[in-house]
């Protein structure tokens, strides 16, 4: 597993929310060549809220064992694997959907609170509610008048 | 592979992603589509449609599946990654003559649809015994 490289400070500007692919050990894409490592497996969305970030992927065919969800300080990892159903002697006249393993890693802008995160998989769709750290939230600083 | 299969798409119809209607983007949803003895089958990744929502149609030797899908986020969230877009499903296939289409049955779970095509009597393998 890839460690973090760069440590966000909390004063990351939005723009260098990265996602990386650790590794993708069957094309889920079902084409040829490194599509899955320009973008990563799931395509995730990310939208933030007063005190916590949700991240959405679509995971079709996939059940909540298939899936390990992890959070270290700024970093979330999303594993699973989409098993492949096709049996002996099965014949496919086309075949789009991926199967395999795959590892997604995204660092986050803010730390999230690990220990509060929740994870929701319904009719395919992955939602995972990331509570910003107490260190992470934005304070009103009072400003002392003499 | 006969020259009696079988489900052929038709791509000019729809974009791969993204076609623009009225009610907003529509998704050409991935599948696999696998021929057993017995029966074709039909995988469809369609993730965030609700099952009673599902529309399976087979009309003139063409089947649509289509499946809607509301907005998951408002549309004033603030995105800091945005890789997908959210919309309805929808696909059409069309279908040989092969298939008994009244038998033709869907069940969808974890947001994948799977559509059971039964091959007509005819074109069933058939084992034939040799009489000594």
């Amino acid at each position: 597993m890839m460690m973090s490289r760069l440590r966000g400070n909390g004063f990351a500007p939005l723009g260098q929310l990265r996602g990386e692919v650790d590794r993708l050990f069957e094309d889920f894409f079902g084409q040829g060549g490194n599509v899955g490592q320009v973008r990563g497996f799931p395509p995730v969305n990310v939208w933030e809220g007063e005190h916590e970030l949700f991240a959405e992927a679509e995971l079709p065919g996939l059940k909540n064992e298939d899936l390990e969800i992890s959070v270290v300080g700024n970093e979330l990892s999303i594993k699973g694997r989409r098993v492949d159903s096709a049996q002996e002697g099965t014949t496919y006249h086309r075949r789009e959907r991926g199967a395999g393993e795959f590892v997604r890693v995204l660092r986050l802008p803010v730390e999230i609170d690990a220990e509060r995160v929740q994870a929701n998989l319904r009719d395919g769709v992955l939602t995972l509610t990331l509570p910003k750290a107490e260190k992470a939230k934005p304070r009103k600083i009072n400003v002392a008048t003499n | 592979m006969s020259n009696e299969a079988t489900l052929t798409t038709k791509e000019a119809e729809t974009n791969e992603r993204g076609e623009r209607t009225r009610t907003g983007a529509t998704y050409r949803p991935r599948v696999d589509i696998l021929e057993h003895a017995d029966e074709l089958l039909l995988r469809a990744d369609m993730p965030g449609v609700k099952a009673g929502e599902i529309d399976v149609r087979f009309e003139d030797g063409e089947l649509t599946i289509r499946g809607p899908v509301a907005p998951r986020q408002n549309e004033s969230a603030a995105y800091l990654l945005n890789e997908y877009g959210v919309g309805d499903f929808y696909r059409t296939f069309r279908v040989s003559e092969q298939i008994d289409a009244t038998k033709i049955h869907a069940e969808y779970a974890g947001g994948v649809l799977t559509v059971h095509l039964p091959k007509t009597e005819a074109v069933k393998p058939r084992k034939i015994e040799v009489r000594a």
